[in-house]
């Protein structure tokens, strides 16, 4: 079937299957920032925003994407860019495979966290996995970038 | 210029950014996409197997069986060659000895064709009796490799007959007599479970012919040069032909130093001439890949009662799981990289069978043999010191390795092999105790203390080495070429994991270069491309490969100033990195790069490095747990974890200070979290993150890292291994803890908030 997305502010006419879940629609796009870390929805490593909310690609049917604004970290390029600064200061991009969906989870909590402290960003990003880095750092890099902004 | 700063990650933004970077980002868009049927039994003989439905499936290109790919035996374990671990696998096999293991593979256009075939491929298994349990695996009835087709490339005790991959032992000195003359010994038993790697993403593998009709593997690996050795002997296909690419890799920790799906796809691919690629699901990749070797440890230590320890005997049973990659060389490293912290002994002795199981093989995993040796030994020396009544702190200090001594372990035990002798050339571990030791406040606070009527707290300490490579056999290898704009192409054959070593080796060229970073280009990992290198394991990449760039860069140098000289018409010139003088005057880099390309005395320059160590100068570490223990419940909150790390000078410290942090998260993960069960049958239980949990930033209150400075003589610029040695204490130092906290000792891992409750209430 055909759908009509709004992916990263362009708006794409997408031949999908009735049972497609967006990670592989963007996947498929050419969209390469999501990937895929589990089959049970665990580790937050596809994690893209959808209306401003944080969903998990891989468990998240596109038809459903139908008329909502679908962001990944191709379509928000200045914050990410800005994100990545603090990241690779501390080092915590190792194998950067979980970074976009980290990068995306940041993106979002910015938008409903009001005042982030460190609990509610650990909270907030609690199903972000990575096994690389120890999140130690993630949480220094969080913080530095919070307090910029 | 480039050495002890953290520069940023070269390739860091690109990937925080998104760009394609990973095997499954790069495949050609038209891949195949190929799966393999997995065995539901734990044992099992193929009786029969029908795949012609599978192949008449639309979309369905091939379906390969044991009966049309090759029949060779071989070992999946990327390591120096020949292999110190037997060669037990086939790439499919008449008989599957695990749940999870290779029945057949396919490939189709789409993964709904292939899905739809893979269902309706038709197996007859006869079911034989498991062998799960690995302390009754010895010379029991059911014999996991029943067939007399296995063989070891060299002596290491393989008796499959008995279900013995391989054993080792050794003794220096005469322990039982050493015993007789202690005052106390402590014996003690403990057992540590078969961690899983949980690399986020899942191993990949993608292959294709090039216009010359060579295949080309790109592949998530941790030993590029190693897999095109393994697949050329095993396709029966010259090493010329076969080109491997390891693009970025989403995490290895020793769980991409072995081939997983490259014979599938390069099969797929040399039969078809398709490009073809495999994405191992979440599943697989706990059940189909390997895991950390499960053990149970016996320990006896003696001592005086002064605390003067004068024998250690350390006696190992290692699980292997279905097939013995890496079996013998773990073993050895639970001993030669743990004992020689105690180099003070009169005897010692170290021992050990790793045997067959029908449960998920187990190899490499960062710790390497080492973690599990740490978590016996530094619950013993806890133990020990209670029974001497001496602080465990004083009992270690007293005992412990300082610089200028040696081990006679060093000599003895090596990695498949006899050691090599070395004496210790840097050494910080004492003050890496004490910053643990003040930032716990253990001597004020005391090593327990009561928060509440029912809460308590404890602090335990552990202490740590490893090594830097594997001596005489761990080779890199590095090439600069100089381009006409002055900067440098950097080609390495090591295999950066994430862990920043491309831009380590870049720091290494341009500190010896005297140019900056970014006149640096790093190329690495491509059989084709770059030049030989081992692989990224053994905390080896820093020490070996760090110092064939320093070797490189020198050489170039040697390069530039016979340049230099011809240019300027001088027999006297010096190198300063941007400026090249003498006395017939000056010239700059970028203007004698450009004249040798363009102009005049044309010529390419073109340096090379290569590196192979006589040492393994062992990086140094102590970690201390402080815990909280409701003791009406038993739940254990790790409060902090302190660390202080003697890794030499480092290279890069925030990119050492993650090392570490990671490491130590995968530590606590093991210690407290990371739980391995098997049903009766061989079916693994905890399959996906669901099941089998890795921390989460919940599970963190606080991982304080730092660094004693050290310069290691025989590393480049003062620097030792860190990749590795982070992992190692926590098991030991929760489990310390925790007795401190409750007068509860526990010698199982992981260690739960139940079974600490079942201590206390069931003891
Ligand atoms: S950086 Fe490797 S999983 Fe997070």
């Amino acid at each position: 079937m055909e759908i009509t997305l709004n992916i990263n502010h362009s708006m794409h006419h997408v031949l999908i299957r009735p049972d497609e879940f967006l990670l592989d629609t963007l996947r498929n796009m050419g969209i390469k920032s999501v990937k895929k870390g589990c089959d049970t929805s665990s580790c937050g490593i596809c994690a893209v925003s959808v209306d401003n909310k944080l969903v998990r690609s891989c468990a998240y049917y596109s038809i459903r994407a139908e008329g909502k604004e679908i962001l990944t970290v191709e379509g928000i390029r200045e914050e990410a860019s800005l994100i990545a600064e603090f990241l690779t200061g501390e080092g915590v991009e190792q194998c950067g495979y979980c970074s976009p969906g980290l990068v995306m989870a940041i993106y979002t909590m910015k938008h409903e966290l009001d005042e982030p402290d460190i609990e509610s960003i650990k909270h907030y990003l609690a199903g972000n996995l990575c096994r690389c880095s120890g999140y130690e750092g993630q949480h220094r890099a969080i913080m530095k970038y919070l307090e910029v902004k | 210029m480039g050495v002890n700063q953290s520069v940023p990650k070269i390739d860091g933004k690109g990937l925080v950014m998104g760009k394609a970077a990973y095997t499954d980002d790069l495949a050609p868009e038209n891949s195949l996409i190929v799966k393999v049927l997995r065995s539901p039994h734990a044992y099992a003989e193929i009786m029969s197997i029908d795949t012609s439905e599978a192949e008449k499936t639309e979309g369905i290109r091939c379906v390969f069986t044991y009966k049309n790919v090759p029949d060779k035996i071989f070992s999946r374990a990327g390591q120096g060659y020949p292999e110190p671990s037997p060669y037990d696998k086939k790439i499919l096999d008449r008989f599957v000895r695990y749940v999870g293991d290779a029945v057949a593979f396919l490939a189709g256009v789409d993964e709904e064709s292939v899905d739809e075939a893979i269902a309706k491929i038709k197996v007859t298994y006869r079911i034989m009796t498991p062998i799960i349990d690995f302390e009754k695996a010895k010379d029991s009835k059911t014999i996991v490799h029943d067939e007399d087709h296995t063989r070891s490339m060299f002596e290491m005790g393989h008796e499959p007959s008995r279900n013995i991959a391989a054993r080792y032992a050794m003794e220096i000195g005469n322990v039982k007599e050493a015993l007789k003359s202690c005052d106390i010994v402590h014996e003690g038993r403990y057992y540590t479970q078969a961690q899983a790697h949980c690399t986020m993403e899942t191993h990949t593998a993608a292959s294709w012919l090039d216009l010359q009709g060579r295949l080309v593997v790109m592949t998530s690996t941790q030993t590029p040069f190693h897999v095109r050795r393994i697949l050329a002997k095993n396709l029966g296909m010259p090493i010329s032909n076969i080109r491997v690419i390891k693009p970025r890799i989403g995490g290895g920790y020793g769980g991409k130093q072995c081939i997983h799906g490259e014979f599938f796809v390069t099969w797929v691919t040399l039969h078809t001439g398709l490009p073809a690629k495999i994405i191992y699901s979440r599943k697989e990749t706990f059940q189909s890949t390997y895991t950390r070797h499960q053990m149970r440890i016996d320990m006896t230590i003696g001592a005086m009662k002064d605390g003067t320890i004068k024998a250690i005997n350390m006696e190992v049973l290692s699980n292997t799981g279905a097939y013995g990659e890496h079996a013998l060389t773990v073993l050895m490293v639970v001993g030669s990289k743990t004992l020689p912290l105690y180099n003070k002994v009169e005897a010692v002795a170290f021992s050990g069978d790793v045997v067959y199981t029908n449960t998920t093989p187990a190899g490499a995993y960062r710790g390497y043999g080492a973690i599990q040796g740490n978590f016996a030994l530094e619950s013993a020396i806890d133990e020990l010191a209670e029974k001497l009544d001496i602080d465990p702190v004083v009992l270690r200090k007293k005992n412990m390795i300082h610089l200028g001594e040696t081990s006679k372990i060093f000599e003895v035990m090596g990695e498949g092999q006899e050691g090599t002798p070395m004496t210790i050339e840097s050494c910080e571990l004492e003050k890496c105790l004490d910053i643990c030791l003040e930032k716990l406040e253990y001597f004020e606070k005391g090593k327990s203390r009561e928060i509440s009527p029912h809460v308590v707290r404890g602090i335990g300490i552990a202490i740590a080495m490893q090594g830097s490579g594997i001596p005489h056999i761990d080779m890199g290898s590095s090439i600069l070429k100089l381009n006409d704009d002055g900067s440098f192409n950097l080609m390495i054959g090591a295999t950066d994991l994430g862990t920043g070593s491309d831009t380590i080796m870049a720091q290494i060229a341009s500190e010896t270069l005297k140019v900056p970073m970014d006149k640096i280009i790093v190329y690495s990992s491509d059989t084709d491309l770059t030049p030989f290198d081992v692989g990224a394991y053994a905390s080896s990449t820093t020490f070996i490969s760090g110092h064939s760039t320093r070797i490189a860069a020198e050489n170039m140098i040697k390069e530039i100033k016979e340049a230099a000289k011809l240019q300027l018409g001088s027999n006297q010139v010096e190198y300063d990195g941007m400026i090249i003088t003498s006395d017939k005057g000056d010239i700059s880099l970028s203007e004698l790069a450009e004249k040798l390309y363009y102009s005049e005395h044309q010529k390419q320059l073109v340096s090379s490095g290569s590196y192979v160590s006589s040492t393994t100068a062992p990086p140094y570490m102590a970690g201390g747990a402080e815990v909280e223990i409701d003791k009406r419940t038993g739940q254990i909150k790790l409060i902090r974890y302190v660390a202080a790390v003697d890794c030499g000078t480092t290279i890069n410290p925030n990119l050492a200070k993650i090392q570490v942090e990671g490491a130590l998260l995968q530590g606590i993960g093991m210690a407290m979290y990371e739980d391995v069960n098997y049903s009766d049958s061989g079916q693994l239980i905890n399959n996906s993150f669901l099941k089998y949990n890795i921390p989460t930033r919940m599970e963190v209150e606080s991982i304080d890292v730092s660094f004693v400075e050290s310069y290691e003589p025989q590393g480049p610029f003062g620097a030792k291994s860190v990749g590795e040695i982070g992992i190692d204490t926590p098991p030991a130092a929760i489990a310390n803890a925790i007795n401190n906290a409750l007068g509860v000792r526990i010698t199982r891992l992981p260690i739960k908030s139940e079974n600490v409750w079942m201590k206390l209430n069931h003891n």
